[in-house]
């Protein structure tokens, strides 16, 4: 299988998923961002077309039905509309139908800022999270709000795990 | 008269001196036999068996090297080294495919990297690009974007023993037909 994981590459996501024989596309989907947006307002550039434009082709130049599984973590989070949906419409393009996709949201919503966390799969029941700082999110999300913004995947189901997180298996 | 000479001699050519490309021209020399480095002339030198290219060295083209290499400074093209190690230093910058038979990453990669054995992106390194190799480790710190596809090496499979060939069997004598017995001999006919 190919597997898209934008937390950046780690040893233990790495060894985990080719120890499967999987391959692995890698990015730092978080480092992308601020290097496209992080001067000046990180949100309004966002809006910038031209910004936003190149931001897709830097971090999101795949061709249609590329992988078999994408761990975008909770990278969502730090996206405003319209560039929020254009990703998640991008990443409905380039994974084949029948894969999944795993995604963390914060369930809390009255916090200026929430923690953002390094992510790494340490073995088949356990996901290792260091903690990177905090971070204003774009926006809050609810159930209603998430099932809205994955309406042309087939399935959406939600977890509400450790350290108010929702763990969101959006299928294909 | 010899001695002073000789002397002379000794005088006018000191022994540090190299000899100067018009001297050697005279003297009917091919400047191509004789050892072109000088600490002058070139930043490419050889340290403890490998080949280094310093941090103001910039390469554009194809390197092939039988030995190991570090590469401190630009190179733009490709670089292989089938069985040996190439080491990118912290201020060394290639764009170009690599292949090599183990790759220390300390600077930055932009192209694809094949190995047949390891692959070690260090913390500040930077590699941007397929990773095709049997084996990986990346520090944290470390920035990289790409494929990355292990192949390792199959163990060469046990060949099966040859099934033994059948021995030709020998061909045991036809038993001998009982001569009839003669006529009265043991029958009994009622």
């Amino acid at each position: 299988m190919s597997i898209l994981d934008l937390a950046g590459a780690n040893q233990a996501t790495i060894s985990f998923l080719t120890g499967y024989g999987h391959r692995l596309f890698s990015d730092d989907f978080m480092h992308q961002l601020d290097e496209c947006f992080g001067e000046g307002d990180f949100y309004a550039n966002q809006a910038n077309p031209l910004m936003s434009g190149k931001f897709l082709d830097t971090a999101l130049g795949f061709g249609d039905g590329l992988f078999d599984g994408a761990l975008v973590w909770d990278t969502l989070q730090f996206l405003a509309n319209p560039l929020l949906q254009t990703v998640v419409n991008k990443l409905h393009r380039v994974l084949r139908p029948g894969s999944s996709m795993l995604a963390f949201f914060h369930a809390e919503e009255r916090v200026e800022t929430i923690p953002t966390y390094s992510y790494r799969i340490g073995d088949h029941r356990t996901i290792l999270l260091q903690g990177r700082g905090r971070r204003r999110p774009a926006q809050f999300f609810n159930n209603r709000s998430l099932e809205k913004m994955f309406q042309d995947f087939e399935s959406v189901k939600f977890f509400l795990t450790r350290d108010h997180l929702r763990e969101v298996i959006v299928r294909r | 008269m010899w001695n002073r000479r000789k002397e002379d001699e000794i005088a006018l050519k000191p022994a540090s001196a190299p000899p100067t490309p018009s001297v050697l021209a005279k003297e009917g020399i091919p400047m191509s036999t004789l050892p072109s480095r000088t600490a002058s002339e070139s930043h490419v030198e050889t340290h403890r068996g490998q080949a280094v290219l310093g941090k103001s060295v910039i390469v554009k083209g194809q390197i092939f090297s039988r030995e190991d290499l570090t590469i401190d400074g630009e190179v733009e093209g490709t670089v292989e080294l089938q069985e040996h190690r190439l080491t990118v230093g912290p201020n060394g910058k290639v764009t170009a495919s690599v292949k090599a038979r183990e790759i220390v990453v300390l600077g930055t990669i932009h192209g694809n990297v094949e190995t047949t054995d390891k692959i070690d992106i260090r913390k500040e390194a930077k590699l941007v690009g397929d990773i095709r190799t049997a084996r990986i480790v990346i520090e944290d710190g470390a920035y990289f974007k790409g494929n990355i596809d292990i192949v390792r090496a199959e163990a060469p499979k046990p060949q099966p023993a040859p099934a033994p060939k059948p021995q030709p069997v020998a061909s045991a004598p036809a038993p001998a037909v009982a001569p009839a017995l003669a006529a009265g001999a043991g029958d009994h006919k009622r």
